[in-house]
């Protein structure tokens, strides 16, 4: 499986004495988009912010295209800026313009150009459909806007893999299409993504499979055809008719 | 009672600026060499490195647990026996004023970088900035931000602290306006003075900051 831009296996975590991730394991192949839902503090957030090294783990281990996350001499710095990352709460940087959000990582880290940057920045915010949002502040633009610039800002540096917390969770009903337009068209054209989400219309769109996560592990983890005709797990089973329901 | 003579202070002005200079030279080093070492505290303090958060733990406490004047002798005796050669009354001023503000500016500035959303930090590393440059670029802008009324209160008391150095020899203005009042025996001309002086400046300083800090958020 060296083809995995993602692979995790065994991860154990610990928050102190509460043992949150209990053997997780996960392959994401190139351009392999994977769904994980699950019940509210299943562990799905943990898990993902364990892929990119936000949070640590204990037990086994997770490899980046081949990097492992969890060894001490890994530049997790370079290797975070491979992965892009879409937060429930957008975490736009409130005193920065929408365009400063978007090259402040280009700038710093990849050591860009303000002008190129700034054209890059230009081209994305086109793509999400927000070109005339450049010189706005974050508090001056809807939820699903914001997510949407949350969305450029991640893929301004070019990532090989994005990973998706809970997107549009936080949003207003009308708002979600628009953001699940904007990462289903990522999906479309390819990228390699991990989301969390609860949107199963969008697994069964545009997921090649669908984990599924309950009290820290995964026990289901199956292409999405089989996952939604016939989840093996009973909780799964559970979970999906409560969140079909409505 | 004979009238005010208002011109003891005009004959004295040169005398009292004199005196201003070395208040507002000191509030000056002491704010930003406070700030700035208060800044490394606070980002020390919320390290996950326990010896380095224990470290500016003991700094802070130590520092906050002594009266500015007792900092001031220690410094005024001790810098000159530690160098081995005099390092003047100004000089060892500046030095207690930066250590001892350092620890009350540490302690703001942590409450501000506490009061920014994690997820702020998170974001920020997620894009690929080391803890250093998402500290510096995204945490300590907003966290300033939060505190700039803060800071101004503690730079208006620091602003008034100076006079204590008059214990070690130095003319500040409150010390050169007593000089004044006693040589020429102008009490009230020179204390009404000094009062109006200090409540201008403090005054007209809050009122600046208050009026930069508005169009900062967007
Ligand atoms: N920083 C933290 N400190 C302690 N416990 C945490 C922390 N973050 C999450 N947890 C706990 O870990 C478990 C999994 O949380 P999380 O990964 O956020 O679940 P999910 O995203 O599936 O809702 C929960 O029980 C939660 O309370
Ligand atoms: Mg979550």
């Amino acid at each position: 499986m060296s083809a995995a831009v993602i692979l995790a296996e065994g991860v154990e975590k610990w928050f102190g004495a509460a043992h949150v991730l209990k053997g997780c394991s996960l392959s994401v192949s190139r351009g392999e988009v994977v769904v994980i839902c699950g019940p509210s503090g299943s562990g799905k957030s943990t898990f993902i912010k364990c892929m990119n090294g936000l949070e640590p783990f204990q037990r086994g281990r997770i490899l980046v295209e081949g990097v492992s996350v969890g060894e001490p001499a890994t530049d997790l710095p370079k290797l975070r800026a491979r992965i892009g990352m879409v937060f429930q709460h957008f975490e736009l940087y409130p005193h920065k313009s929408v365009i400063e959000n978007i090259t402040l990582a280009p700038m710093h880290v990849l050591k860009r150009s303000r002008g190129e940057a700034e054209d890059g920045a230009r081209a994305l915010l086109r793509r999400v459909g927000l070109a005339d949002k450049d010189r706005a502040f974050p508090s001056e633009l809807s939820g699903g806007q914001q997510q949407r610039v949350a969305i450029a800002r991640a893929l301004a540096m070019e990532p090989v893999a994005m990973l998706f917390d809970e997107p549009t969770s936080a949003l207003d009903p009308e708002m979600i299409s628009e953001v699940l337009d904007v990462i289903g068209q990522l999906a479309a054209e390819g990228m390699t993504m991990v989301v969390v989400t609860h949107e199963m219309g969008f697994a069964r769109a545009a997921a090649d499979r669908v984990a599924f996560m309950d009290a820290g592990r995964v026990l289901e983890d199956r292409p999405t055809a089989e996952f939604f005709e016939n989840p093996e797990a009973g909780r799964s089973k559970m979970f999906l008719s409560k969140i079909l329901r409505h | 009672m004979t009238g005010f003579d208002w011109g003891v202070i005009v004959r004295a002005l040169p005398f009292l600026w004199d005196g201003m200079k070395v208040s507002l030279m000191l509030t000056g080093a002491g704010v930003l060499g406070g700030v700035l070492l208060g800044t490394v505290l606070a980002i020390m303090r919320l390290s996950p490195y326990r010896a380095l958060s224990v470290a500016a733990a003991a700094y802070v406490t130590t520092f906050r647990s002594l009266p500015l004047i007792l900092i001031l002798f220690w410094f005024y005796f001790l810098v000159p026996l530690a160098l081995g050669r005099p390092v003047g009354a100004f000089a060892s001023a500046v030095i207690a004023f930066i250590l001892f503000e350092a620890a009350y500016f540490g302690e703001i500035i942590r409450a501000g970088i506490s009061s920014v959303r994690r997820g702020q930090l998170l974001a920020a590393k997620a894009s690929g900035m080391t803890h250093l440059q998402a500290l510096r670029l995204v945490v300590l802008p907003q966290a300033f931000r939060a505190m700039t009324p803060v800071m101004l209160t503690q730079s208006i008391v620091m602003f008034q602290d100076t006079s204590l150095v008059y214990v070690i020899t130095l003319r500040d203005f409150m010390t050169v306006a007593s000089i004044v009042a006693g040589r020429d025996g102008r009490v009230v001309e020179l204390y009404t003075f000094a009062a109006v002086v200090y409540f201008v400046i403090c005054f007209s300083a809050s009122l600046a900051v208050r009026s930069l800090c508005r169009p900062a958020i967007a």
